[in-house]
């Protein structure tokens, strides 16, 4: 299910003017001059029309998110996983704007950051502490980057003594 | 099954799934034998890529057996060992059609500027991808191609993607007999592109990046000229002295957002997110290459925007173009150019890893370790 979205569309005037009626129309016409070629193929072109004949309609039984750009579905959708939790909400919202709106893409990179944290919460939830070290790859670190892994601790435990030390200043003052 | 499954940026693991369905009449279940991971999996992987939810399985490069068929899938059969191209295409719509099967407009629903890719968030239609056992190909009709049998596996698995994105790369480039074409990127794509460029006749290539062990490759396997941009004070004024002040015919952006060689452009790019990844490459590419000349940009960039000198294209007359490969329209030519031994797409692995290791070939691949340029991943036990 999508939110319903009012989108208002001023009437278009396609077709309104006769080209015949254009002096000079299509005299300097180029087939050769076709920037396009080879990745488009003209002879294939029926023009912008979106009659074609269509696949066989999906009816997915999960949330599909669908972009207010698409004048229907398509007809075939992934549903790998779908909008859940307050991230499914943030996602839900990103929806009501067009793939042009920069407010989109922002409150779904928002949403994957709350994912995060979902995701973490639904580990624990399911008695699962998440390895995250191992996620991150460490085997392969220690393996083949043993120097940088030694800098990046290093500068990590300094940063913490900094931190530390800092803290308690602040707390004896 | 075992699937990959994403848990945030930099973190993902090995989990049991459930098994794949049919949900459509033209899907196929596939067992995969061979996925990769690829440079576009990082932008995924970096968490660049807006709406990439937690669980998702990547992985767009898999060849593997068919083992259930949708009733309308009629080309196809049961035990088929096939090799998929990472876009998902109707091959009916509007810009099927027309060849564009990068661009299918019957298959993702959340964004009609991009079309289906396996595996590469729900922004490109919210499909699973093939860094798994199993995984669903709709459209199983018009995409998969059954492996030859004289052809290599890792051959077959690197048609899905590098190949043919490195060929249309040079391709777009429109080069001309004799041109100079420059490549931004050595990694598996720019590779290839640096590669291709000679079979349209290019009269000399040259490769930039900043890593000598990905230059050293590209040395001898384009074969190219190579620079490493670590060592050369501005790229751009040293690829016009290289071209005798005048700029490359042809510059190929193969690197994308996850650019590096620009301290505002990975603040804003990679590290604040506030433009859709560093575009210093392509800022490169548009600035070394000759007045009138062409840019082909296959790096990937993020759905908002970026910071790139529009100013200049207009000025030096710059032609751009770019797109997502149509791996579907360059297979037939490709596979004959593997036969005929003009390319060399397997020589490009260097690790093969089992999938139990997934997070760990992750990791080596991206922060580039142990002379990684193409991992494989291979099931278990295989
Ligand atoms: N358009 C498509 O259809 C398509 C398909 C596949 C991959 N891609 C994209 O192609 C790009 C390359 O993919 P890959 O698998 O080769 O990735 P990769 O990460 O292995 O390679 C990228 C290379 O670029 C280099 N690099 C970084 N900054 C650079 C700079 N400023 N100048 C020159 N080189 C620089 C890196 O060191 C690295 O070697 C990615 O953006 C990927 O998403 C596009
Ligand atoms: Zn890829
Ligand atoms: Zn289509």
């Amino acid at each position: 299910m999508t939110l319903p979205v009012i989108i208002h569309t001023p009437a278009l005037t396609s077709g309104a003017i006769d080209t015949s009626t254009i002096p000079g129309w299509g005299v300097d016409a180029d087939p050769l001059n076709d920037p396009t070629y080879p990745i488009r193929d003209r002879a294939r072109d029926p023009g912008l029309t979106s009659d074609w004949e269509r696949p066989t309609i999906q009816h997915p039984d999960v949330e599909i998110l669908q972009s207010i750009e698409h004048i229907r579905q398509p007809a075939v959708v992934g549903t790998s996983v779908p909008p859940s939790g307050l991230s499914g909400m943030m996602r839900r919202t990103a929806f009501r704007w067009s793939e042009s709106n920069w407010t989109h893409w922002l409150l779904l990179m928002g949403a994957d950051r709350v994912n995060v944290i979902e995701g973490i919460v639904d580990d624990l939830a399911h008695a699962r502490i998440p390895n995250i070290p191992a996620e991150m790859g460490i085997r392969s670190e220690l393996a083949h980057n043993k120097r940088g892994f030694a800098k990046k601790l290093a500068v990590g435990g300094l940063i913490g003594v900094v931190a530390v030390g800092l803290l308690k200043r602040r707390r004896q003052q | 099954m075992l699937a990959m499954n994403y848990r945030g940026p930099y973190r993902i693991r090995l989990s049991e799934k459930p098994m794949p369905e049919i949900l459509h009449p033209r899907d196929a279940i596939v067992r995969v034998t061979r996925s990769c991971i690829c440079g576009s999996d990082l932008h995924l992987y970096h968490g660049m890529v807006p709406d990439t939810r937690v669980g998702t399985t990547f992985g767009h490069e898999f060849c593997g057996v068919v083992e259930q068929l949708g009733p309308e899938v009629e080309n196809l059969k049961v035990g088929d060992h096939v090799l998929v191209p990472f876009n998902i295409a109707c091959g009916q719509c509007h810009f099927c059609l027309q060849g564009l099967f990068g661009n299918c407009h019957e298959v993702n629903p959340e964004a009609t500027a991009l079309g289906g890719i396996f595996g590469y968030s729900h922004t490109a239609g919210g499909y699973d991808g093939g860094q798994a056992e199993y995984v669903r190909v709709p459209y199983a009709d018009v995409g998969p191609v059954v492996i030859p049998d004289w052809m290599d596996l890792d051959d077959a698995v690197m048609l899905t993607d590098v190949v043919p994105t490195g060929y249309q790369a040079a391709e777009m480039g429109g080069i001309q007999k004799g041109d100079t074409v420059v490549v931004f990127g050595a990694g598996p794509v720019g590779l290839m592109a640096a590669r291709c460029a000679w079979l349209f006749g290019a009269g000399r290539v040259i490769v930039i990046d900043m890593y000598d062990y990905r230059l050293e490759f590209a040395r001898t396997y384009c074969p190219a000229e190579v620079y490493n941009f670590k060592e050369i004070d501005d790229v751009v004024v040293f690829l016009k002295k290289a071209t005798d002040g005048l700029g490359a015919d042809v510059a190929i952006d193969a690197v994308g957002g996850d650019a590096s060689g620009n301290a505002l452009h990975t603040l804003f790019g990679t590290k604040l997110k506030l433009e859709a990844g560093s575009a210093i490459a392509l800022h490169w590419a548009i600035n070394s290459v000759k007045k009138g000349g062409i840019v082909s940009i296959v790096g990937v960039y993020g759905p908002t925007g970026n910071m790139i000198p529009i100013g200049n294209v207009v000025n030096k007359g710059i032609t751009i173009r770019a797109n997502q490969a149509s791996v579907k329209r360059l297979l037939p030519r490709l596979i004959e150019h593997v036969r005929m031994g003009h390319i060399d797409p397997k020589a490009m692995i260097t690790h093969r890893v089992p999938l139990d290791h997934i997070a760990d070939a992750y990791h080596m691949f991206a922060a580039k370790l142990d002379g990684c340029i193409k991992p494989v991943l291979v099931p278990n036990g295989g």
